[in-house]
């Protein structure tokens, strides 16, 4: 099925950013009715390389030819004229338009808007590939994976014959992912050439018929698809085998840490984000919960850190120590800490709330110990100590302590945020989607770290995104499903889909099976 | 529409880091490069040697004694009001509303040299103004952090309103302290004791005013550099979802930090009043509340790189207004000269933080 010519043929492209290498004479080959899975770590130069042939970046060095012809590409205009298409992992939509709106916004066209025949063109192109799309729905009234759809069909509305698509499983659930896998193997049998780039193992071994694989900015090597294995994969893409297996040491004496009852989040628009929620939470073991996102995962952990303003509902919170009972509902964050309540939180934003993008690593460590002390004047030396032993111990790739955080790549901010939350011997550590858009060494670093701090008798909650790590990872999995809890099942020996299923509610009485 | 094939003639690029010799040997190139375009425009334009306006710019500065201090005066009240601006603009907290809180430290000042000029001795007199005018800048910084910190108004609009309120204060306070009777403005108060006006020190006039603006352009450093207080304002500044993450009371900080902006900018008026001008008017701000934004901005909040920027403000000014009277030119030729060269220094700033990649002959690898 697939071409003869290359669709898209990149050669020796180079891009540096900075000091930083980003991508050295990588070479690409793309062909028509064939999905190619780009494999690697972060920052080993995948969504640069996307972005040079989407037109985002240009690159210093190097060739592009589409269909045998050299071209150059400047802006994403030249792109879409070429008929390449890229569906990035953060959506480009325009909230309060529609479907229809989105799909030809920035398009050339008469004088005349029909948005009826453009309406007709959506529903044909989504009768062809199997999308299901309403060309009047409101983007705001969508869900994530309706959003997602919207902008692939948009590519295609645009003639996009070769479509690259950034993680388009990071926000969807199994049966989502599973609807998206159909379309591609659709859009492939009609001779599209696909890019997906993407961290799971297990979905490049299910959707794509070849596998380039990317490490440090260089090509690491090509693989068929249906002659390797993930252990092939993986190896290639970290230059030295790693084990698959996460480590899940047994609980040892778990007892009452947080104790979570009836709690009950309005948002600023008065809608119910979390009702009447209630779980326990035990020292040295982990608890994982799992749900699709926006199910209320975020208000649960900003309420217990004491972000989140709550209707209803007590957060008790007991001293290892002492036994001591604790009500944190209603304190914000400085109250709780000078409890004496050993808080840490690794939120999802790590930029915008964890971290200060624009300051150094030193001054990042600060952040949580600054009022230390009775001086006016702020310590450094703690904290430069404190940034020296999270580089040196989590391995942190940093030119320096004196460079601004968001210039790290995703995983070495995220290593630098885990070790602070850690630095303060918490009792409970709170973690959102702590590996996202992390590497598999970066993403073992942190799941070794939790498992550290669970075997120290921290009571950890761990909020995931990936069904697999979180079976692996778990000692209990807490199932939410729009704001309720959905059940609550022990990790060892779930079953993925039946998690997957209490995730959307499918399972309907699933409920009465609740295992707590 | 085909994609060309060429590479684009110029790109832009981000620079990662730059040495500090480097940046200044941009920003002086940018100077020579002002100085050459606006002789080009001043012989083209009015026919004078570029050379001599420019002579006539530094005489306007500091042809003599009298004239170099007050410069220095001038230099270190546009600095005063940029300091006081700048935690504020650190926090990311609009306040444009510097030029009333001038007034409102001026007024203060100015009543208490009224009322109390023959009660108190100077010392005594320079003391209680400094305070008041001290408490009620911080007042009128307040005012418009209270309100954004409970209801979330917006802090550009309400500090510029306060401003006109201001003025109009002043307004009021110039009518009721008219001296003489019928000229409308308030004269030099106590002109015959000079009670409440700042004393010579070490000989020089304007010594005192130049040695408070120091002592807080060095405050102000080591508050927002070192303090606990300055990293709290920075990280409000740059994120108030990590303040509140970290327990920061952000409504708190963002009071605090207008108080004290205000309280500078009220410090400002009383140096205007009691080491300058010795009298109260509406213009006594003039503007310079707005400028100092600019040397706010410009030295990034650094207050020792303000001293530069204010110098250059004020020594452009000084001279485009020298050079006005001395060649009968209207105000549009000297302010066309120092638009060049404003544009030029603005301009360098660009070339510090990014750099241009010409293409080079054909595609080259």
């Amino acid at each position: 099925m697939r071409s003869d010519t290359a669709a898209v043929s990149l050669r020796n492209i180079t891009k540096t950013f900075g000091p930083v290498v980003a991508n050295d004479k990588v070479s690409l080959e793309i062909y028509r009715g064939e999905i190619l899975a780009l494999l690697g770590e972060n920052g080993s130069g995948k969504t640069t390389l996307m972005n040079i042939l989407s037109g985002i970046y240009y690159p210093d060095a190097g060739h592009v030819l589409v269909d045998g012809r050299e071209v150059t590409i400047r802006s994403p205009k030249d792109v879409y004229d070429l008929g390449i298409g890229m569906v990035h992992q953060h959506f480009k939509l325009v909230d309060v338009l529609t479907a229809a709106e989105n799909i030809i916004l920035g398009m050339e066209g008469s004088g005349k808007l029909d948005l009826k025949a453009v309406g007709d063109k959506i529903r044909g192109i989504c009768e062809l590939y199997g999308f299901d799309v309403n060309p009047g729905q409101k983007i705001y009234d969508m869900s994530v994976s309706q959003k997602q759809t919207v902008e692939i069909v948009k590519v295609l509305y645009r003639g996009a014959n070769i479509l690259i698509l950034d993680e388009p499983t990071a926000v969807l659930t199994p049966q989502e992912t599973q609807k998206l896998f159909q379309v591609l193997r659709n859009l492939r049998s009609d001779g599209k050439a696909i890019v997906i780039i993407t961290h799971k193992l297990y979905e490049v071994e299910e959707i794509s018929d070849r596998v380039s694989v990317l490490r440090r900015g260089k090509n690491a090597g090509e693989l068929v698809t249906k002659d390797t294995s993930a252990a092939e994969m993986t190896n290639m893409m970290v230059g030295h085998a790693v084990t698959l297996n996460i480590a899940r040491p047994e609980p040892k004496n778990p007892q009452p840490r947080l104790i979570v009852k009836d709690l009950t989040v309005k948002d600023e628009d008065g809608v119910t984000r979390l009702n009447n929620v209630s779980f326990t939470v035990n020292s040295g073991e982990v608890l994982g919960i799992a749900g699709i996102s926006g199910c209320g995962q975020k208000e649960l952990l900003e309420a217990i850190a004491g972000l989140q303003p709550m209707e209803s509902g007590s957060i008790v919170y007991i001293d290892p120590a002492t036994d001591k009972e604790t009500e944190l509902a209603g304190k914000d964050p400085r109250a709780i800490f000078s409890l004496g309540v050993m808080l840490s939180f690794v939120p999802e934003d790590r930029l915008g709330m964890g971290l200060v993008g624009n300051m150094d690593l030193t001054n990042n460590m600060m952040l949580r110990s600054f009022r230390n002390g009775s001086s006016v004047f702020t310590d450094r030396k703690a904290p430069r100590k404190l940034a020296h032993r999270v580089v040196k111990e989590l391995d942190v790739n940093t030119p320096g302590l004196s460079i601004p955080v968001r210039r790290l790549s995703g995983g070495n901010v995220q290593k630098v945020l885990v070790g602070r939350e850690i630095s303060s011997s918490p009792t409970v550590l709170m973690t959102a989607y702590a590996v996202r858009g992390l590497d598999i060494n970066s993403s073992y670093t942190i799941y070794n770290l939790i498992n550290e701090q669970k075997e120290k008798g921290v009571a950890v909650i761990f909020v995931g995104e990936d069904l697999d790590v979180l079976l692996e990872l778990c000692d209990r999995i807490l199932v939410l499903c729009s704001g309720e809890v959905s059940g609550i099942v022990p990790g060892r020996g779930a079953d993925k889909n039946k998690v997957g299923m209490m995730m959307t509610k499918l399972g309907g009485d699933v409920r009465h099976e609740t295992i707590s | 529409m085909k994609p060309s094939r060429k590479t684009p003639f110029v790109r832009i690029a981000k620079r990662d880091s730059i040495a500090m010799w480097h940046g200044w040997l941009i920003r002086l190139a940018g100077l020579v490069l002002a100085l050459i375009v606006s002789a080009v425009v001043i012989y083209a334009i009015v026919h004078l040697n570029p050379l001599k306006v420019y002579e006539a710019m530094f005489e306007g500065n500091f042809g003599t004694k009298r004239r170099t201090w007050v410069s220095l005066r001038d230099i270190a009240m546009l600095l005063c009001i940029g300091i006081g601006l700048a935690p504020a603009f650190k926090m990311r907290f609009w306040n444009i509303g510097a030029e009333g809180q001038i007034l409102i430290g001026g007024i203060a000042t100015a009543a208490v040299m009224i009322y109390w000029g023959r009660a108190l001795p100077t010392w005594a007199l320079l003391s209680v103004s400094f305070v008041v005018s001290l408490m009620a800048g911080a007042i009128w910084g307040a005012v418009p952090a209270i309100f954004k910190a409970r209801y979330g108004t917006n802090e550009t609009l309400f500090t510029l309103m306060m401003n006109y309120v201001a003025i109009q204060l002043t307004s009021y306070f110039v009518a009721k302290w008219e001296n003489p009777f019928g000229s409308n403005t308030v004269g030099i108060i106590n002109q015959m004791t000079q009670a409440g006006w700042f004393p010579a020190v070490l000989g020089q006039k304007y010594m005192l005013n130049i040695l408070l603006v120091a002592a807080l352009t060095i405050i102000m450093y080591i508050y927002l550099r070192y303090s606990k207080q300055g990293y709290e304002i920075a990280v409000v500044g740059e994120s108030d979802k990590t303040a509140r993450y970290i327990g920061i009371n952000v409504k708190r900080v963002v009071i605090r930090t207008m108080m004290i902006s205000g309280a500078i900018c009220g410090l400002a008026g009383y140096i205007a009043v009691a080491g300058a001008s010795h009298t109260i008017s509406t213009s006594t701000a003039g503007g310079s509340g707005f400028t100092a934004i600019i040397v706010a901005w410009l030295a990034k909040f650094n207050t020792f790189v303000m001293v530069l920027v204010a110098a250059l403000l004020v020594f452009l000014e000084k001279g485009a207004i020298q050079i006005a009277s001395q060649y009968n030119l209207n105000d549009y030729a000297s302010q066309m000269i120092t638009g060049i060269i404003l544009f030029f220094i603005l301009g360098s700033e660009f070339f510090t933080r990014y750099r241009l990649i010409f293409r080079r002959g054909k595609d080259v690898d």
